[in-house]
């Protein structure tokens, strides 16, 4: 049994909050974004985060290091967009092993900082793998219902590259995140499956879907559980929803997985709805309430924060999940290997 | 269609996990799971209809097969490509992508059916919900079998398992549980392949066929289901069942008895699912005694003369030919409830024939998409906005429109009237910065498939490219998308912008950040024309048929901006209120100079000159050069830009003809700068306003507005008036204005528009816009060293005056720090602009010509440019009294930066 089993076993966990909130507040320019080693590249990469691990990996290990500060776990490496197909908007398609590996590398440096500290608490980093732009099972184009924008193996393709990357890194797990076409989410557990067997390791996997809107269902129109059975055959170390919605938006939907799987069930909710201005502003003291209630229902084992969440949240809900029991699962024999 | 009675699966003691499936929703068995039924008519190997609308790629016919399963009970479609004269892979893929966007089929999870390994992979890849693949065996092996078996595991299906292995095909009970046993026991034990995600499919074969070795084909495998259901824990039996009357094709009546007696049998002894066609199956219930005993007779094996006995009998019963129940009590309805049902449901399979009666009864052909289809696709937007449709289903009634709008077409045509009104041509972008474009995506889609023309410029796209393009193309409306919260600023900006090209377009807001009131109070403020906010895609439709309808559009447009202006009101007095201070307040935080301290400079030449003599050659060393570039498109700083990798070769060739036209220009005095300034004696009084004297006369009043933001303690509430001496300080001051213009840029763009060379008519305003901007800057530093002279031994060069690096300010009217237009006409009165360099201001108070720029002087070392801010109500009603004229002309000047609108 790895550590974050063990851990699982003990307490509910805590995830890292906002990635992208956080560095909003450093105002980067696009100066910053290029740093010296980028100052001439062609195209505008203002706006790429995951960039910023190669030219401002300070602020990112600040950031790293404010959220365990607060009582996080887990963090999750600035690696959302790390794959070509999302880097293909700032042609950086050749860059993601660096920032895989490069994104992995400074967070494991922190969290290993912190274990050293506290060894008592081990920290951890989860290996983030968003959604890409792409929609493997809808098409872009209604006059051609047919059409699909990215195939299955090019998504595994670039799966498997980031992965590899993250796992060179350091990574101690991977997670599958802000899932909303279920297909990409299972050609990125393809990829993953393929690694483990090619390198003849384990690695605890994370899968978290989102539910975009009232309709309860994710945005290529799977049910909640129609989601859970669709990517329920590779043995995960948790299953759970985040993004899209607030906290309490989210407690129907991981209601309706909770009592249906023996996976470790995770939450990382946004900070509520985006407000009028697109800034999210539950406060933290709001956002624990609400979390409070799925501790109180016993539904999570791991809980932390998506858009809009900052360190404060997470203190807030380190505070109270350290309160609660964690909701009793099973540990897939298999996962164990 | 299954026996009401005995339809549920026997209970096995031994079952403790579940087979669970799913495709848009799940499919779970239990142990009270009724018997599953996998449809089979989207089968090419057992359909020939759907066969034949393969090979002739009927997809929308083939689809309709689909549905038709779906409506009539089928749990599982069972899909199969497998022919000679199809490519099994293509259609394969083709199909299942096609039924992905069809949340009416793909809700249940589908059957990938195929003896080729690579046409089942590729159907694996492309479908997201839990299927099953049927089928495996050991047919070749236990190689191969384990190696599909993994891969199948990986993809996350279930998988039937043909009873067969390397010797044949299962045709007796105890071949049957040897190959079942052993096909198990690898998968699961080797494998690790999930018990209860096995099928296995033990083979029905025809009874009845008169050969003494197929007596038993129904009794062995009934008996061998139910021994794998309780030897096997946790698996499935399936099968298909039409094959056990195969002998009896052609009389339905016998085989609907035969179907049913045969499942009733076997779903006893544990078959839990299998392909039936719901079509040819009779209620177990229902049978006639008579031809029951003699189909159970076969069935079961009770008698040596069973089939003789059916045989005959058979020559008696007539097929019953019944057509599956799907609901069609809908098409009872009035039209408009027939069109809003197929919308709804996206049926398009009677949307002709209804739109015709539609047609037919209306007064114009038109009148069908603007009344019924709209009132339609309302109802769709609705019931998605509250959640009860989803976005699959709304691309689906976009496409049902869409047919409908296509089939009007023509006869709209033959009206020419008001022929293609409803069509338009719509710009999507997702704005600069932003890359998300999946939201986007989808609203082009369904405005195209509304037969709206899409002019999608992408992600990341400069307002200058929207702009262009929305008049280049004379598109009809602009949509704008992004995802993250700095896009919101650019929609603002984007606004701003098409309000300054005077654009008339309607603008569309949307994107997950975006919201009404976001909208209404940034972005709809900056805008004149219609912007809306369409939170979501079939909302879209509806909100451009209504911009785009020629008839209802003023009036949908007036009641859009009085909808939007008091949303923003409500929104407003939420207490955004309390950011302001008053106006009086205000005052008592005014920027603070001390006056007895302060260097106050007294001009070398008081009164009004004018600059003669001016030579455009003078000039040129003080072009800022940057937004030259700009104004073509390309984005740099002067020079840095000449030698960018991108757009450096075009931004030298740019400026080595401007260079050329310039040198033109100046040699044939093609440009004719003028320039008048004053320089006078002033002073603040109450508080905001500078009196200008001449000899201790006052001649003029200049009006200054003044911050009212809240601020933190210590930073002012600034107004340009702070910059000035009070008359209570007892001291004089004093203060500059200005016009400087270039005249010809008009007559020299023509001479060359005649000549068709648009390039350099352009070129010849970009270059005379430029001269003027020098010509402010030169006169503004003749000023600051000779006739003010607070500056004679400024050394600046050309690089820090653009930075603003001088000492002392020349704000312009319409410009942050003193945005209200009307005080140009106070400078025009006080230097005589008109008169004396010709320059006259519009109705609008624009300068003419164009190529100008006006503002004032301020010497104090303190003074620095800042902007105003937003203001209140009450100094905008002091500000009228102050000036003199009603309040209602103060606030249409004032209006953009008055903050409770």
């Amino acid at each position: 049994m790895s550590n974050i089993q063990q851990a699982l076993q003990q307490r509910i966990l805590v995830l890292d909050g906002a990635m992208g909130t956080m560095l909003q507040q450093y105002k980067f320019t696009e100066d910053d974004f290029r740093g010296e080693r980028f100052k001439d590249y062609p195209t505008p990469l203002q706006g790429n985060n995951d960039l910023l691990s190669i030219t401002q990996p300070e602020a990112i290990k600040t950031i790293h290091a404010k959220y365990f500060e607060a009582g996080a776990d887990i963090v999750e490496t600035n690696t959302f967009s790390g794959t070509t197909i999302a880097m293909a908007d700032y042609q950086m398609e050749d860059l993601v092993y660096e920032l895989n590996y490069q994104s992995a590398k400074i967070a494991k440096e922190v969290a290993n900082e912190f274990t050293s500290k506290e060894p008592n608490k081990p920290r951890f980093v989860a290996g983030s793998i968003g959604p890409t732009n792409r929609t493997a099972s809808m098409s872009p184009d209604v006059n051609d219902p047919g059409y699909r924008a990215v195939t299955f193996d090019e998504l595994r393709i670039a799966y498997k590259q980031q992965v590899e990357a993250l796992m060179d890194g350091g990574v101690d797990l991977l997670l599958v995140e802000t899932v909303f076409d279920t297909l990409n989410a299972k050609a990125a557990l393809f990829a993953i499956e393929q690694v483990k067997e090619e390198r003849n390791i384990d690695i605890p996997i994370m899968l978290s879907g989102t539910i975009t809107d009232a309709s309860g269902r994710t945005l290529s129109g799977q049910t909640a559980e129609a989601f859970l059975i669709s990517v329920s055959h590779i043995p995960l170390l948790s299953i759970g929803f985040n993004c899209a919605l607030g906290a309490n938006l989210l407690q129907p939907h991981l209601e309706a997985i909770a009592n249906k799987t023996d996976f470790a069930i995770s939450a990382h909710p946004n900070a509520g709805l985006p407000n009028a201005f697109g800034e999210y502003d539950e406060s933290p003291e709001e956002m624990g309430e609400q979390i409070e209630e799925y501790l109180k229902k016993n539904l999570i084992n791991i809980i932390g924060g998506c858009c809009g969440t900052t360190p404060e949240h997470i203190k807030v809900i380190a505070n109270i999940a350290a309160k609660y029991k964690p909701r009793e699962f099973v540990i897939s024999a298999k996962a164990v290997i | 269609m299954i026996t009401e009675t005995n339809n549920q699966q026997s209970t096995t003691n031994n079952q403790r996990k579940y087979m669970r499936l799913s495709g848009l929703e799940p499919l779970i068995l239990n142990e009270n799971s009724n018997f599953i039924n996998v449809g089979e008519r989207t089968n090419v190997a057992g359909s020939r209809m759907f066969l034949r609308l393969i090979k002739e790629e009927k997809f929308d016919e083939a689809l309709a097969v689909a549905r038709h399963q779906v409506d009539g009970g089928a749990q599982i479609i069972d899909i199969n490509m497998d022919d000679g004269l199809i490519d099994g892979k293509e259609s394969m893929v083709r199909f299942l992508n096609l039924i992905a966007s069809e949340p009416d089929i793909s809700r249940v999870p589908i059957m990938i059916d195929s003896s080729k390994w690579e046409i089942i992979e590729a159907g694996l890849q492309v479908v997201q919900g839990k299927c099953v693949v049927n089928s495996i065996s050991l047919k070749e092996g236990e190689e191969k079998f384990i190696w599909e078996a993994k891969q199948i595991k990986r993809y996350g299906a279930a998988v039937v398992v043909m009873a067969f292995d390397e010797v044949g095909q299962a045709d007796n009970y105890e071949r049957r549980l040897e190959i079942s046993k052993r096909s198990y026991d690898i998968l699961v034990n080797q494998v690790g392949f999930p018990s209860e995600d096995i099928i296995f499919d033990l083979n029905i074969f025809p009874v009845a066929t008169g050969m003494e070795e197929h007596r038993r084909n129904a009794i062995d495998f009934i008996e061998a289901t139910r021994w794998v259901r309780e030897n096997l824990p946790n698996v499935s039996v399936s099968g298909g069942v039409s094959n056990v009357s195969f002998s009896f094709r052609g009389n339905d009546g016998v085989r609907e008895a035969m179907h049913s007696v045969f499942l009733y049998y076997a779903i006893q002894a544990g078959m839990n699912m299998g392909i039936v066609n719901p079509a040819l199956l009779e209620v177990y219930d229902n049978i006639p005694k008579d031809l029951l005993d003699r189909v159970e007779d076969v069935i079961l094996d009770r008698r040596d003369d069973a089939t003789e006995r059916l045989l005959d009998f058979a020559e008696t019963v007539k097929g019953s030919k019944k057509e599956v129940g799907v609901d069609l009590s809908w098409r009872e309805n009035p039209v408009q409830e027939r069109i809003t049902h197929a919308l709804v449901k996206g049926i398009d399979a009677f949307i002709i024939e209804d739109v015709e009666t539609a047609r037919l009864q209306a007064e114009k052909p038109i009148d069908v998409i603007e009344g019924h289809l709209m009132i339609g696709m309302n109802v769709v937007g609705d019931l998605f906005g509250a959640g009860k449709m989803f976005l699959p289903q709304v691309v689906k009634s976009a496409r049902v429109m869409k047919k409908a709008v296509a089939y009007l077409n023509p006869f709209i045509e033959a009206e020419k009237g008001d022929l293609q009104e409803p069509v338009g041509k719509i710009l999507m972008a997702t704005v600069k910065g932003d890359v998300h474009d999946i939201g986007k995506n989808i609203v082009s889609v369904v405005l195209a498939c509304n037969n709206y023309e899409i002019v999608d410029l992408g992600v990341m796209v400069p307002p200058e490219k929207i702009i262009e393009t929305a008049i280049r193309e004379r598109v009809d409306a602009i949509g704008l998308s992004g995802l993250i919260t700095p896009s919101l600023d650019e929609m603002v900006y984007l606004a701003k912008e098409m309000q300054r090209n005077n654009l008339e377009i309607p603008l569309l807001i949307g994107g997950a950040t975006t919201s009404k009131a976001h909208t209404a109070v940034k972005i709809d403020t900056q805008y004149k024309n219609a912007v809306i906010h369409v939170n979501d895609a079939s909302r879209a439709v509806t909100v451009v048929g209504d911009l785009l309808n020629k008839k209802t559009v003023n009036e949908y447009v007036l009641n859009l901006k009085k909808d939007y202006d008091e949303f923003r009101t409500k929104f407003l007095k939420r207490g955004k209120e309390k950011s302001y201070i008053s106006i009086i307040e205000a005052r008592k935080r005014k920027f603070k100079i001390d006056w007895n301290t302060t260097e106050i400079v007294k001009p070398k030449e008081l009164g009004i000159q004018m600059l003669k003599q001016l030579s455009l050659k003078e000039l040129v060393p003080f072009i800022d050069w940057s937004p030259f570039f700009r104004s073509w498109d390309l984005h740099g700083k002067y020079p840095d830009i000449l030698t960018d990798e991108v757009i450096g070769e075009q931004a030298t060739i740019m400026f080595n003809e401007a260079q050329k036209m310039i040198e033109d220009i100046i040699a044939k005095q093609l440009l004719k700068p003028r320039a008048v300034f004053g320089l006078f004696e002033a002073n603040t009084i109450n508080q905001d306003d500078i009196s200008i004297q001449k000899k201790g006369k006052e001649i003029a009043v200049f009006r200054t507005l003044r911050q009212q933001l809240s601020k933190r303690e210590g930073i002012p509430n600034i107004a340009l008036a702070d910059f000035i001496a009070p008359k209570e300080t007892g001291k004089t001051d004093y203060m500059g204005a200005f016009a400087v213009a270039i005249f010809g840029a008009q007559e020299l763009a023509d001479s060359y528009r005649k000549k068709e060379d648009d390039y350099n008519a352009i070129m010849a305003q970009a270059i005379a816009d430029r001269f003027a901007e020098a010509l402010a800057e030169y006169l503004h530093k003749q000023v600051r060293m000779k006739h003010w002279g607070y500056a004679e031994n400024e050394d600046l060069t050309n690089d820090d005056l653009i930075k603003e690096s001088y000492k002392g300010i020349r704000p312009a009217p319409g410009y942050p720090a003193c945005p209200d237009h009307l005080e140009k006409e106070t400078i025009w009165e006080l230097l005589d602009v008109e008169k004396i360099i010709g320059v006259i201001l519009t109705e609008g108070l624009a300068m003419w010509p164009a190529a100008a720029v006006s503002g004032y002087y301020f010497a104090n070392p303190e003074a620095k440019y800042f902007g105003l801010g937003k203001i209140t109500d009450d100094q905008v009603t002091d500000y009228a009294v102050r000036k003199g004229i009603t309040k209602e002309k103060a606030r249409k000047w004032l209006h953009p930066t008055i903050a409770d609108e």
